[in-house]
């Protein structure tokens, strides 16, 4: 009997042990996945959130007739105030507020460094809109620069020596007194949102990028969401297995998988070369994110109509409904919201795609809005690909700001589409 | 009348179509005759009689007479040239300015002289004639199919026949175009490619461990455009992700599927597929700025004597980002597979004694393997033709070395260099995008191939 037993041995300790470490193997590679959200999410908010807020200067400044129009002729010639010397203006206002004199030309200019170079372009627009604020003095509110605007938010180390710095100790001092005084401050940063691309960080912002891959968005929305249904209510309810739909369906499965970037090379022959649509357009950009994304399309709501159960089908059929009739009025209208989920999954996918559009030149800078889709535009995550090749310092906070923008618009259309799962799915 | 203009006219012109047959037909219901189909289908028979035949009437005469025109500039423009009327530099100023004419409708260029001018303003009579027609036989067309379909709401009509048919016909074509699109990534990238491969013979590329395009100014040294060094860099980014993110995938997948309790199930699988829906071009820039800075100051850490021995760009950050990204791809797949194993596998080898993690290393996981492989696959083929993560952090140096830590480069992140900023078509530097790209397409297409071959021989198994 004891010999038995011997022979029973069946190392239960040690495989208990195994049996542990392979539970926390897979514990720790969740959380090494999770561990890397976690790090990933984190970099990209504490780095970006600052950009929106943007360093401002609120001051009086006195419009001064004599600058702006030294010989008085602006009655007869329009031109004259829009060309008028207003950073200038700037300049005296500030300079007068940290008691720098006018004759100090050295002082001046480190002075004139102090703020953006978009705020003379603010200050003439409001002085072409109102000719009559000529004389008077107004309170105004203007961009500081971008290195001022990154000393403001301790971005930059200070300690290193003043001739490696982009601004002198003396240009520190007059920060520190002017934000004591209240004139430096914070504002919430709407230029992001609106200004077009600049080679100066604080006067570039997402305005092009967000206008064009809006376009872009309608336009994959309105070709690809047609052609998917379409395509999946053949495959689904009307074809029968005949070499035509394997074809069909070989290949939707490969497009699914095909590398994006592939897309662009056949957007740059087809849609650029041969067609000759326009380069760099939000048309061609979205005609071949729509390329990529009806596939999805096709596969969701192929699941959609999988779902809605034979049992509708049956009943429309007996009412004496037509199978086109069966499809389109009943089996459809339950397939929607899944048909919608799908599609605001491959929309979301197509928003963040960038390495096509880089092929048919939507890495341009677009200085102007894009009146049509057919002028040339960049896409959020096209603009991100060229901040971060930006040099500059105050890119790199901008870059993650626009990150957070995209991920912030995915996070709406993910949600979305889980609450529209929810709510209306229906189970047969 | 403009492009959008008359589609706009058409559209306007079916609409009232639709409403007229239904407003007739209602009229003969009410008259106590028996129509074959509901009114509103032969309302939609007329509108697809005002709209199909006309619009594609439309389309085509567009298409065709810029052809034809363009045809014509061409012959006349070197007519001209051959005769010794037209000086070289001429003729590209007033191609340009007939093509803007063709394009846009209007003459943009501002150097064109008088005797131009005249030339300029024939052609631009021509083309409205010929548009003019094109607009009126649209029209013409819009309202003959309009009475056309009036005329014929009869109650013996089988409307809804007819319009089925075109609704089905409508979905086929739909259903086609998955395989257009096919066609037309084979058809572009395959002239391109042959075109390259008319200036580099076959196994210079294939062969060539050199990467040297020039620019295509210099077009009389042609480049050498060796395949090898990209391919591996390719190849070596792909494996130190994949062998970053099988593991984790593999395990995390096992985990959720066997161990973990429905709640926190329920909260991981999001929280790991929020992974998947973050776009490449942020794990490229978190690359850039945070994990290749990172490593090369750990690297500068550890070496002793402050130097780092890992660059910024590198194999190892590129790969180590491009693992992460492709975790959940992996876990999620093997996820649905190893669910799909049937339990009673399981309970036979519980029943025999075995513990949860033997159970699952000798049954569960073999029984899943074919199709854990095609998941990995499928994943791989994903890492291959990345793009953003490599442009970004890989570097653009085409080195061919074995050290991770050092900067290599792949293929996809040579096309995106050969096709961004000014391009012309005929110099192979621009051609080997293409022949690249049909590498690519090639090698991604096979591995998708075999595994959905994979995935479908192994789903048989079980039904």
């Amino acid at each position: 009997m004891s010999k038995l037993l011997k022979h029973r041995d069946i190392r239960l300790k040690q495989r208990y042990r195994a049996e542990a470490f392979f539970r926390s193997c897979g514990l720790f590679a969740i959380s090494l996945g999770v561990f890397f959200l976690l790090v990933l999410l984190y970099s990209v908010f504490s780095q970006g959130v600052s950009a929106f807020w943007q360093t401002s200067l609120t001051l009086s400044v006195k419009l001064d007739a004599k600058i702006i129009d030294p010989e008085g002729r602006r009655a007869n010639d329009p031109q004259i105030i829009c060309i008028a010397d207003y950073p200038r203006l700037l300049r005296n206002a500030l300079a007068e507020e940290l008691g720098v004199s006018l004759d100090d030309l050295v002082s001046l200019r480190e002075v004139s460094r102090m703020f953006s170079f978009g705020a003379g372009s603010q200050l003439r627009d409001l002085v072409v809109k109102n000719p009559q604020l000529i004389g008077t003095s107004q309170k105004l509110t203007f961009l500081a620069a971008s290195h001022v605007d990154s000393v403001f938010k301790g971005q930059v180390n200070l300690s290193v020596s003043e001739t490696k710095r982009k601004l002198s100790n003396k240009q520190l001092e007059w920060m520190k007194k002017l934000a004591y005084e209240g004139i430096l401050h914070k504002t919430f940063n709407f230029g992001f949102f609106i200004f077009s691309a600049s080679s100066r960080p604080e006067m570039s912002g997402l305005g092009v990028a967000l206008i064009g891959s809006f376009y872009m968005m309608f336009i994959v929305l309105l070709c690809s969401l047609p052609i998917g249904v379409a395509a999946a209510v053949y495959l689904e309810e009307y074809a029968g297995r005949n070499r035509f739909t394997d074809l069909i369906e070989v290949n939707i499965n490969n497009l699914a998988a095909v590398p994006s970037i592939i897309f662009g090379l056949l957007g740059l022959v087809v849609f650029i070369h041969f067609l000759g649509l326009p380069r760099s357009s939000s048309l061609v950009g979205g005609l071949v994110l729509t390329l990529m994304t009806f596939p999805t399309i096709i596969i969701a709501t192929r699941s959609a109509l999988r779902a809605v159960s034979p049992s509708i089908r049956l009943a429309a059929l007996g009412l004496g409904a037509s199978k086109t009739q069966t499809v389109f009025q009943h089996v459809i209208p339950l397939a929607i919201p899944g048909i919608l989920t799908g599609t605001i999954l491959g929309l979301a996918h197509a928003l963040g795609e960038t390495a096509p559009l880089l092929l048919i030149g939507m890495v341009a800078f677009v200085a102007n809005y894009p009146v049509s889709p057919m002028d040339p535009a960049t896409a959020v995550p096209v603009q991100i690909y060229m901040w971060a090749n930006e040099a500059e310092r105050a890119f790199v906070e901008r870059t993650f700001c626009a990150i957070i923008v995209l991920l912030m618009f995915l996070a709406l259309m993910n949600i979305a589409a889980v609450l529209l799962r929810n709510r209306f799915e229906r189970r047969f | 009348m403009s492009a959008s203009g008359m589609i706009l006219f058409v559209f306007a012109l079916g609409g009232l179509g639709l409403f007229l047959s239904r407003a007739r037909a209602l009229a003969f219901e009410s008259c106590g005759s028996r129509m074959h189909s509901r009114p509103f289908y032969y309302g939609l028979w007329t509108f697809f009689l005002v709209v199909f035949p006309s619009l594609l009437f439309f389309l085509l005469w567009h298409i065709g007479t810029n052809l034809y025109i363009e045809h014509q500039i061409f012959v006349r423009v070197s007519r001209m040239e051959m005769s010794g009327i037209l000086h070289e530099d001429r003729v590209l100023v007033l191609r340009d300015v007939l093509k803007s004419l063709l394009q846009k409708s209007m003459v943009l260029s501002r150097n064109i002289d008088h005797d131009l001018l005249s030339f300029v303003f024939d052609f631009a009579k021509k083309v409205k004639i010929l548009n003019v027609i094109g607009s009126l036989t649209t029209v013409f067309c819009a309202c003959f199919g309009l009475v056309y379909g009036l005329w014929d709401t009869r109650s013996q009509k089988r409307a809804r026949n007819k319009v089925e048919c075109v609704i089905i016909l409508s979905l086929i074509i739909a259903s086609a175009i998955a395989v257009l699109v096919t066609i037309g990534i084979l058809s572009s990238l395959f002239f391109q490619t042959v075109s390259f491969f008319r200036s580099v013979p076959l196994s210079h590329f294939f062969f060539g461990t050199v990467w040297d395009p020039r620019f295509p100014t210099t077009d009389s040294n042609v480049g050498q455009f060796g395949l090898v060094p990209l391919l591996a860099g390719t190849l070596y980014i792909a494996c130190v992700a994949m062998l970053f993110a099988v593991p984790v995938g593999i395990f995390s997948a096992v985990y959720m599927a066997e161990y973990a309790s429905p709640q926190l199930r329920s909260f991981i699988k999001p929280l790991l597929e929020i992974l998947a829906g973050i776009p490449t071009i942020v794990y490229g820039f978190f690359a850039l700025v945070s994990v290749g800075p990172f490593l090369r100051d750990l690297s500068s850490a550890f070496s002793g004597n402050g130097e780092a021995f890992i660059m910024a760009q590198s194999v190892l950050t590129a790969g180590i980002v491009m693992g992460i990204m492709l975790i959940p791809f992996i876990s999620s797949l093997s996820d649905d597979i190893i669910r799909a194993v049937p339990y009673s596998l399981r309970e036979g080898s519980f029943g025999l004694g075995a513990t949860q993690s033997e159970t699952i290393k000798r049954v569960v996981l073999s029984a899943a393997f074919p199709g854990i492989m095609a998941a990995v696959l499928l994943t791989a083929s994903r890492a291959i033709g990345e793009t953003m993560i490599v442009v970004m952090a890989a570097g653009v140096a085409a080195k061919l070395t074995i050290n991770p830590f050092d900067a290599m480069t792949t293929i996809t992140v040579k096309i995106v260099n050969q096709l961004t900023g000014d391009l012309e078509f005929n110099s192979p530097q621009t051609l080997v995008a293409f022949a690249l790209g049909m590498t690519l397409f090639v090698v991604t297409l096979l591995m998708n191939i075999f595994a959905l071959y994979i995935v479908r021989k192994y789903r048989e198994q079980y039904e």
